[in-house]
């Protein structure tokens, strides 16, 4: 699906070793495998299966999802920054493509 | 072979019971016991009550969308972080919803998500620690319209 679009809000700067709160939302249809379509079959499943944040190249936050998770998926977490950088995230469709994005962050 | 008036109902409401007890496994939703199974298997254990707190509204109008919002109790370093979370809906066709997977770097362990519900059900959330201890909570969703569609 090429019209997924993300969106994240990371606050703009931070002091070091600050927790700031990451919220993240990215469009999708989030296609369930469980509905029924107008002529009575299944709509095959697609959905973003696959969530990560790495900062500097390092791990942050990650999740697997499964078809119980809203269209839209919005998540929301937190990072720890101790130093300024950039954020990255990427999110895997499970028509294999990965939609990523780019924040970065100052920190006093 | 002739029916009499008698045998006839009794021949097609057995058919119609037959029919209805055929046609559930295709709807099959998962049961607590399946859940609960899939919680001991990630937990490798009865996981215990505490440091977990899972936040869900009590009476969900729209079971396409119920915000759902996990934390666990934790100094989040290297040698004692949360691992990772699962939440679990024991009503839905699937028991799983989501795994959080956490790190050092997250600082706190604290996350929040919007997911489907299909019917009124418990919605579990258990945590795995870095020393290989779980805890989970459970609470208890009311959803007047369901979330997975016809």
């Amino acid at each position: 699906m090429a019209s997924a679009k993300p969106r994240v809000k990371v606050p703009k700067s931070a002091s070091a070793g600050e927790v700031i709160t990451i919220k993240t939302l990215i469009s999708h249809t989030m296609e369930s495998g469980q509905r029924k379509g107008s002529d009575g079959n299944v709509i095959p499943r697609q959905i973003i299966n696959k969530f990560s944040c790495e900062f500097n190249g390092q791990p942050v936050f990650s999740c697997d999802i499964e078809p119980a998770v809203s269209a839209n998926p919005y998540l929301e977490f937190t990072a720890k920054v101790n130093e300024g950088g950039t954020f990255k995230f990427t999110w895997v469709d499970d028509d294999g493509s990965v939609y990523t994005d780019e924040q970065n962050i100052d920190v006093k | 072979m002739k029916f009499t008036r008698r045998e006839t109902f009794a021949v097609a409401a057995g058919f119609v019971a037959f029919g209805v007890a055929g046609l559930r496994p295709t709807t099959a939703s998962a049961t607590e016991e399946d859940a609960m199974k899939a919680v001991m298997e990630f937990a490798g254990g009865e996981p215990q009550a505490g440091r977990i707190s899972l936040t869900a509204p009590e009476i969900a109008e729209n079971g396409n969308t119920v915000p759902v919002t996990v934390s666990v109790e934790s100094p989040m370093t290297d040698a004692d972080h949360v691992q990772s979370v699962v939440l679990y809906a024991d009503g839905n066709p699937n028991p799983f919803v989501i795994t959080f997977n956490f790190t050092p770097m997250s600082g706190e362990a604290t996350a929040t998500t919007r997911i489907r519900l299909a019917k009124t059900q418990n919605v579990i959330a258990v945590a795995k620690m870095s020393d290989g201890s779980s805890f989970m909570d459970k609470k208890q969703v009311k959803v007047t319209i369901g979330g997975c569609g016809g």
